[in-house]
């Protein structure tokens, strides 16, 4: 019968994503909860290493389930491997780091099962053994408690910040099984990860970050939050879709595929607060955000809010601090 | 080349949402929709694609018929024709099971290339084009942001986290998702429109073993999420008495200014 809790780990460049141990620290909390041991997955090529340093936390072993054709990820390389790990393991959750890589690989290794992921869930809950996991829907607007049905095993993503990476539990030393795991024809051929430009402009050290989003409306408006910047002494940031509509350079993206920053004050002007922007902002010291809808996502993490037209607000703001400055 | 681009119709992002009685979904009633923000992206790239080497660009939509919406303004664009798949209630799918539905109906296509968003607004699963590519043995890749089809294998750009990018050589047939932002989006024209209806929309009903399929995962509740932090709301309404009290509040509470 299905037992146990498998915990997929994820790697590049001999380094370890730092969301596998959130993912960890949720598979704790899941076998915890059930009673039910955990165990860690690592795929790969010549990286044993990375194999016994995960030993070192709270788990019942770790796979190493290693193949030349894993030395880099594939999406058909990784499907394969995982899929023969599941297999053998027979676990009733498999808990993943809701990634880029787990987003292109994991809903193939699902469907090798019939089934798809519960994903990008923020939080679970265990009552009499059943596990109710949440997710976000609607861009963040609302919440949704999903159950799983069927066989197992069950398929779960948590999304980054769920669960807190230094609450994965160390543990006495667990025994490293490696596995030679057999991988069938890989059809996509990866190229050399490259970042485009070299970041011109560092956020990460500015003291006050004044973003816009889609609420600004066109790129001459952008002046409006320019003024606001200077009186602050601050630095103009803004959401994706500014950017790719350049508006504003890239490298003043704030994100998951932008700039994490963590300012002492970050105002948003007219964002939604979907949560590939939080993720890049949400630790900063105190969030303003200015948004003419009340339900905007942005509001869960604002210490300060103001539902309006951010027309209205932002000369009336930008006068009013710089008569306290003055 | 033949290009199938997978289109949702979605609420309306400054919808105001409303859960239903039983609190399992939305009240669908009087929402307006309009077409999930990357799949508008995953058809601009179609049709750069099809300008540039030729062929046919396919829309297809599962979702009951108010999804024609989304349909027609794809054949506005410059989409050649259109599949309806014709469901009530998408909620009664799985993620596997309405990926498996739309693989289907489109797997007698042949397509060369078969495009989605890479997530949709409403449910956010970002899992239906992978799964589709697996029952149809197709190679993938996911958050593409350029396309190189010159050659006789595609040349994908993948955005990878924190400003990283890695290319993707790979055969084709292959199922790519695309990322919003990829290109800028053309407007329907008056002539587009007037071209569109003529154009086939092919009604089909939901097909294969999945239509039949035990769903594996089921939403028991909807609700609005619990606010993180105590936010202080400023102004009343009043964007203007906000601005001031907030400038206020910055300086002698956040002592921030
Ligand atoms: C894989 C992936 C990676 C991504 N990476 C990033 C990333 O790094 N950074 C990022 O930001 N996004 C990223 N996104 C996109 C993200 O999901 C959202 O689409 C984006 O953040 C939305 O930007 P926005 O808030 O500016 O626009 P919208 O969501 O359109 O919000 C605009 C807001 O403005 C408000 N508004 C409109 N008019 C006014 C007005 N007059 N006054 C006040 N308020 C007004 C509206 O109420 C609304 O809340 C990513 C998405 C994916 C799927
Ligand atoms: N009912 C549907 N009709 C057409 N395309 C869909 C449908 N559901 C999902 N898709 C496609 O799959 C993508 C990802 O959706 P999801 O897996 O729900 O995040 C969307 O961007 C669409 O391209």
């Amino acid at each position: 019968m299905s037992n146990g809790i498998l915990v997929f780990i994820e790697h590049r460049d001999g380094r370890f994503n730092k969301t596998s141990f959130e993912a960890v620290a949720a598979a704790q909390n899941l076998g915890r909860e059930l009673q039910q041991s955990v165990a860690a997955v690592l795929l790969g090529s010549g990286v044993g290493n990375l194999a016994e340093m995960l030993a070192g936390y709270e788990v019942a072993k770790v796979v190493y389930a290693e193949n030349e054709k894993l030395k880099e990820y594939t999406p058909d390389g990784y499907t394969d491997a995982m899929e023969r790990v599941v297999r053998q393991l027979d676990p009733q959750y498999v808990v993943m780091p809701h990634t880029y890589l787990v987003r292109d690989y994991a809903p193939k290794l699902a469907a090798r099962f019939k089934k798809g992921l519960i994903s990008d869930c923020i939080r679970m809950k265990v009552t009499d053994g059943n596990v109710r996991f949440t997710r976000r829907i609607f861009l963040g607007k609302m919440d949704a408690d999903v159950v799983s049905e069927g066989e197992p095993p069950t398929f779960v993503t948590f999304q980054s910040g769920a669960y807190r990476a230094d609450q994965a539990a160390k543990g006495a030393g667990a025994q490293v099984e490696t596995l030679q795991v057999e991988v069938g024809d890989v059809r996509m051929r990866p190229e050399a990860p490259f970042q485009e430009v070299k970041q011109a402009v560092d956020l990460t050290k500015a003291d006050v970050i004044v973003a816009v989003g889609r609420g600004i409306k066109s790129k001459e408006n952008i002046a409006l939050a320019e003024k606001l910047a200077e009186v602050l002494g601050g630095d103009l940031a803004a959401s994706r879709p500014i950017c790719d509509a350049e508006w504003l350079p890239i490298d003043r993206q704030i994100g998951s595929s932008g700039q994490t920053v963590a300012p002492k004050l970050y105002i948003a002007l007219g964002i939604s607060g979907a949560i590939q922007h939080l993720v890049g902002m949400k630790n900063s010291g105190t969030i303003v955000a200015i948004n003419k809808d009340a339900e905007a996502p942005i509001f869960d993490i604002a210490d300060y809010g103001i539902v309006g037209d951010l027309f209205e607000a932002v000369p009336v703001l930008t006068e009013e601090i710089r008569k306290l400055k003055a | 080349m033949k290009i199938i681009v997978m289109m949702k119709q979605v609420a309306n992002k400054d919808a105001i949402l409303r859960v239903n009685k039983a609190s399992t979904w939305i009240e669908e009633a009087d929402l307006s929709w309009e077409v999930n923000e990357s799949d508008g992206y995953a058809l601009e790239e179609s049709l750069r694609l099809k300008e540039k080497h030729g062929g046919e660009v396919i829309v297809c939509s599962m979702g009951p018929q108010r999804v024609k919406g989304v349909i027609k303004d794809a054949l506005a664009r410059g989409a050649d024709r259109a599949i309806h798949v014709v469901v009530d209630d998408l909620n009664q799918f799985s993620p596997y099971a309405s990926a498996s539905v739309l693989a289907e109906a489109v797997r007698n296509e042949q397509p060369d290339l078969i495009m989605t968003g890479l997530q949709s607004d409403d449910y956010g699963y970002a899992q239906t084009g992978v799964i589709m590519a697996e029952i149809l043995g197709l190679p993938h890749a996911t958050i593409v942001i350029e396309i190189d089809a010159s050659a006789e294998k595609l040349r994908v750009k993948r955005e990878l986290e924190s400003g990283w990018y890695q290319w993707y050589t790979m055969p084709r047939p292959a199922l790519l998702t695309i990322q919003s932002g990829i290109s800028q989006i053309r407007y329907a024209t008056l002539k587009g429109i007037m071209a569109a209806k003529k154009k086939e929309i092919k009604e089909i009903m939901p097909s294969g073993e999945a239509a039949t399929l035990q769903p594996h995962q089921r939403i028991e509740r909807i609700y609005l999420p619990e606010k993180q932090k105590q936010t202080q709301f400023l102004g009343n309404g009043d964007a203007k008495a906000g601005a001031v009290a907030l400038a206020e509040k910055l300086r002698n509470e956040a002592r921030v200014i």
